[in-house]
């Protein structure tokens, strides 16, 4: 053996560790498009109900907590998530194919396993908390909560994922003390965290 | 040089047997069906080199069923870990050794 040989080798044996144990066909494109769908989901919120972002007006979502708006936010919530979703798969399926790396296979599980448990404990927490009229701890909880959840995911797929969701936990404890700018920490965390980590993923693994 | 290349453990000499040691050292437990797809070997040439791991105590197997069906998953032993880690190293130690003589 020779040192060329020796180092395929060890690049060989690289990404057998890395293609065995983690998730990493994830794309940065899916992370920019669910920045841009929470941007708008945003968006419509501040349209629909003239709650300014930059200011800790009297409007915020405590006043706002009616039974009316809360109906409005779940549906809108959703939406971001469902759309956000989609066009996740579709686009870290589009890398898997550029790649020929299979998109399903015990990695793709675990990485969602393990993202979804903190997440779907965050959304019965929120849920707890219309219940019990604290929506407005809601931007908070859930920027904590996905934070969490990514945190927890980062051992699955790319380690960039950490930093990420260090950053989503970070804002949601400020969120927590600046009540009124709930809506501002939301469009930061789940609209342009995202963006900016979708580009740097995407320059980085796939250009 | 010699002692070098007797650090080198025979048993990875081929890029199979690497490789099956290579993923179960990142992964707790993997099934035939996994390690097939991730080295792209065909069924037999897999059993056998996995069989040869086996004896010489490199990897744990383990046999169940999942419904009717058996399941056979693989593990590395401590035994294991530290041989892939030593030769590992060893090849590593080739590399720095030439690159000293030049």
């Amino acid at each position: 053996m020779d040192d060329r040989e020796h180092l395929h080798t060890l690049t060989e044996i690289r990404s057998l560790m890395e293609r065995s144990s983690r998730f990493i066909s994830l794309s940065g494109l899916s992370g920019i498009s669910a920045g841009v769908c929470a941007c708008v989901g945003v968006g419509v919120l501040v349209v629909r109900w003239g709650i300014p972002l930059f200011s800790q007006s009297e409007v915020s979502f405590y006043e706002l907590a009616t039974v009316e708006f809360i109906k409005f936010l779940l549906i809108d919530v959703f939406c971001v998530l469902i759309s956000a979703l989609l066009l996740a798969l579709y686009f870290t399926r589009r890398k898997a194919k550029i790649k020929g790396l299979p998109f399903w296979d015990k990695s793709a599980s675990r990485l969602l396993v393990n993202l979804f448990i903190p997440l779907a404990a965050g959304g019965i927490f929120s849920l707890s908390m219309i219940y019990h009229h604290f929506a407005v701890f809601i931007p908070a909880t859930t920027l904590v909560f996905y934070g969490l959840a990514l945190l927890n995911a980062s051992k699955y797929t790319l380690h960039d994922i950490r930093a990420l969701g260090l950053a989503e936990m970070a804002l949601g404890l400020c969120a927590s003390f600046l009540l009124g700018y709930s809506l501002l920490f939301w469009l930061i965390g789940f609209g342009i965290l995202h963006i900016i980590y979708g580009t740097i993923m995407y320059f980085k693994y796939e250009k | 040089m010699k002692d070098l290349l007797d650090n080198l453990d025979k048993a990875f000499e081929s890029r199979v047997r690497l490789g099956i040691m290579a993923i179960l050292m990142v992964n707790e437990q993997v099934d035939f069906n996994q390690l097939k797809e991730l080295l792209e070997v065909t069924d037999g040439n897999l059993a056998s080199h996995l069989k040869q791991l086996e004896t010489s105590s490199y990897i744990a197997v383990s046999k169940q069923f999942v419904g009717r069906k058996p399941n056979t998953t693989y593990a590395a032993t401590e035994q294991g870990k530290i041989a892939f880690e030593q030769h590992l190293n060893a090849i590593e130690q080739l590399f720095n050794n030439k690159k000293t003589n030049i």
